[in-house]
This record gives C-alpha cells, structure tokens and sequence, in this order.
C-alpha cells in the first residue's frame, strides 16, 4: 500500500458540532484511545476525512498494480514472476480490504470507483512514474514499500477500529514486498557493470519520487493537526520522511549506490541525515495529473472497468436466475448451514 | 453505473479447533462468488481452514445508543466472578 499525506488537496471538512455534549464525549473516547466503529456516533468531519484518506489509500493500491503489472510477463526468472504476481495480487488485496473499510463509513464503492475513474480522486503520487527496467521492480519494492510501511505502521493505531484492522493485516503482507525489492537490488548491486547501472539509474529516479510519498512538508500541511488530534495520524509527514531517510540512506551505502543528492550528508548535531531541497513543483504538477503517466494509468483503469462490465453483468444476471429457481423450487443449491 | 453486486461479511476459521472470526467484508453477485472473493482477498497465505459468508443486510446488530441499556447490568455482578470469593489459602483444590 501506498498512503500518502494528500489531505492538503482536499476540501477542508470543518469539525461539525464542536463543543457539543456528544462530540466532547468522542474526544474523549478518542484522547483514552478507544477504538470508533462503523455505528458509533462520529463527527461529520471526522467521517468525511476518513473516507477520502481511505479511499485515497484504496485508490493508490490498485492503481499501485499498474507499474509493477507492467513487468510480470518480462521478469527474468520463475522465481522472480511468481514473487510478482503474489505482490500485485497483494495490492489488489490491499485495495479490498481498505475499500470495505471505507464502506463501513456509509459510502458505496461504486461512488469510490467513479470518483477514481472520472479523476475525481487522488491516489498516492508515486503510481504517475514509469516503470523503465526491471531495476525499477526492485526500486520500488524498496524504497516505494519501505516509504509505505514507514506510513502505515502508524495507521494500525488509527482510532477508526475498521481502518485499523485493516492496516495491520496490510503491514503484515508488505514486510515481504520491501525485502523482494531490496533482494532484486542486491542481485544487481553484485552483478554486472551494467546491472550495477541499471540498478544505480533506477535509484536515480525513484529516489526523489519516494521521498514525496510523505506528503507536503509540515509547514504546508493544513491537516496535520486536526488529524492527529482525531488520532488519524500519529506523526506528521517531515517526522516520518525523515525516518525513512535514516534508515534508507545505510541501505543504498550497503548496495554500493549512490543517493542521486549531493547535499546530502549526516548532521552530527541532529544525528540524521540532512538531504538537498525537494522539488514541490514536480510534486504538485504529478498530483495535478500531469506526471509522466497520469493519463495512462486512468485509462489503463478505465479499460478495465469496462471490459469487464459484461462480465459483471453475466455474474448478477446469472444470480438473479439461480434466486428465481430457488424461490420456485423451494430448495437451494448453494451449501447452507454453519460447516 | 450498474446495480451494485450486493455486500458479503467474511468470517474465517483459522484452524480447526478455533471459532470463525469476522474478517471483513467484500461484494460478490452470490454467496458462492463470495466464497472464492473470500478465499482470494482473506487466505492468501494460508490465514483458513473453513470461510462463512452471509449478506450484511441480514445482520442484525445491537444499537450502539442502546450499550449502556444493555450492557450495564451485568457491571455489578461481580459475584459471577470466581475472585469474588474468599477462600483461606490453606483450602487447595477450589
């Protein structure tokens, strides 16, 4: 999965009913970290912000299949296809379990699927970029899953009970994406000279990119801290950047390869690593939908809503006509019964 | 956009010995679809032995505005608990 901090591009939902008896007892349910459920009494705000953040993360799974998708019939081993195909499969599952999350906040997911499809909706930046090599296979699994992990883990202690379940089963899968990646990169890191640049121009490029997945810096992040008082996020976006920072940098020195910044370089003082200035313009322009593959992951989803639409429609038409026959004959096909 | 395919609650037995626990939940046009969603989405890696599905609709839950109404009566019993006796130590076997 791939959360990203995009709540700054959202309409502001203001806290409904502050002050009021019901909402002080929320706070206060929230502040003793109790768990909210679907049928709990939630600010509107509250829900609102949750669907679009959980939606986003769904949104961001399922187009996450696209780039990696993109190299299953090209990987270069057995080993290496089947690990693929289990991790996109991953994603997808990832996309499921947040979407039923997002459900029990009373939204239906074919409005989730037609805000993604009509662009409505924002998904995690990163999913614009081109998957070029097979290096980029493991750069993402790396440094993508790792910048994702170092954002969900936090999420598994989110106050919303159906969002956080469904966060530790995805931190549980995702241990496994972060170390294929870094096994791919290892492979090529002692290969050849030309694997060794493949995997050093791979790191070139998605080094930047998975930096952003954090989010907008905290000066320019409207959200943080309503969100955090709702216990929606724990950190905020330059705290868990830098995390990953720190613990990313050791590993590119471990692989031999560089980090495509020359400022960067640890701070004694602060004991983390200091790192060049980010490029928000490229950031804003790729969330804008004008990255390298907006258009093309759009119409990638779009393709395959509707080719699969007849399949969707023979599924509900035949249930229809099983329902019919049982009504009339009484019996049932389907295995009933607690098994 | 086209009727939705309705909602399934996904319960999974872990291993035999253990009660089926709720998952989650995932849209299928009929149970037996949402059987093999289930088994796709919820045991990828081996997470059951046994799947229950059945229509959310037919689920019928406690209203939360209700807890303290239902639930409350039982904060005082604790002499349903066994610590609520006490018993001299030297009396083993109770």
């Amino acid at each position: 999965m791939y959360t990203q901090a995009l709540d700054t591009h959202g309409k502001e939902p203001l806290p409904a009913g502050e002050g009021g008896a019901v909402a002080q007892r929320f706070q206060a349910r929230v502040d003793a970290d109790e768990k909210i459920e679907p049928k709990d009494w939630m600010p509107d705000a509250y829900r609102q912000t949750l669907i679009r953040q959980i939606s986003q993360h769904a949104h961001s799974e399922i187009v996450g299949m696209l780039p990696e998708g993109n190299w299953i019939t090209r990987a270069p081993t057995l080993r290496r296809k089947a690990v693929l195909i289990a991790k996109v499969q991953d994603e997808g599952g990832h996309g499921m379990y947040l979407y039923s999350a997002a459900e029990t906040l009373g939204v239906a997911r074919a409005e989730l699927f037609e805000q993604l499809l009509s662009g409505a909706a924002k998904y995690s930046s990163i999913f614009n970029y081109p998957t070029l090599t097979w290096a980029d296979i493991g750069a993402i699994g790396w440094l993508v899953d790792g910048a994702a992990i170092m954002n969900q883990i936090p999420i598994c202690r989110c106050s919303y009970g159906p969002y956080a379940r469904a966060m530790v089963r995805i931190c549980k899968e995702e241990s496994f994406h972060q170390r294929q990646g870094f096994e791919i990169m290892l492979t090529l890191a002692r290969g050849s000279a030309a694997q060794r640049a493949m995997a050093q121009d791979a790191l070139n490029r998605w080094w930047w990119p998975s930096i952003m997945m954090f989010g907008p810096s905290d000066a320019d992040s409207k959200h943080t801290a309503q969100s955090m008082r709702w216990k929606i996020k724990r950190f905020s976006n330059d705290e868990l950047r830098q995390k990953f920072i720190d613990i990313t940098v050791p590993q590119a020195f471990f692989l031999g390869l560089a980090i495509p910044d020359r400022e960067l370089h640890w701070n004694e003082s602060t004991q983390h690593y200091d790192i060049g200035a980010i490029d928000w313009a490229e950031f804003h322009a790729v969330l804008k939908g004008n990255g390298p593959c907006n258009r093309e992951r759009l119409e990638a989803r779009r393709g395959a809503y509707e080719s699969g639409r007849w399949v969707r429609e023979a599924a509900a038409a035949h249930a229809a006509k099983e329902r019919a026959r049982t009504a009339s004959t009484g019996g049932s096909t389907a295995q009933t019964g607690r098994t | 956009m086209n009727e939705e395919w309705p909602l399934f609650e996904v319960f999974i037995r872990s291993r035999s010995g253990l009660e089926h626990k709720h998952v989650g939940s995932l849209h299928a046009a009929d149970a037996r679809m949402a059987i093999e969603h289930a088994r796709d989405v919820y045991t990828r890696r081996q997470e059951g032995v046994s799947i229950w599905v059945m229509r959310s609709a037919d689920i019928i839950a406690s209203d939360p505005g209700e807890a303290e109404a239902l639930f409350e009566p039982a904060r005082d019993k604790v002499y349903r608990h066994p610590t609520f006796y006490v018993i001299p130590d030297e009396v083993k076997n109770l």
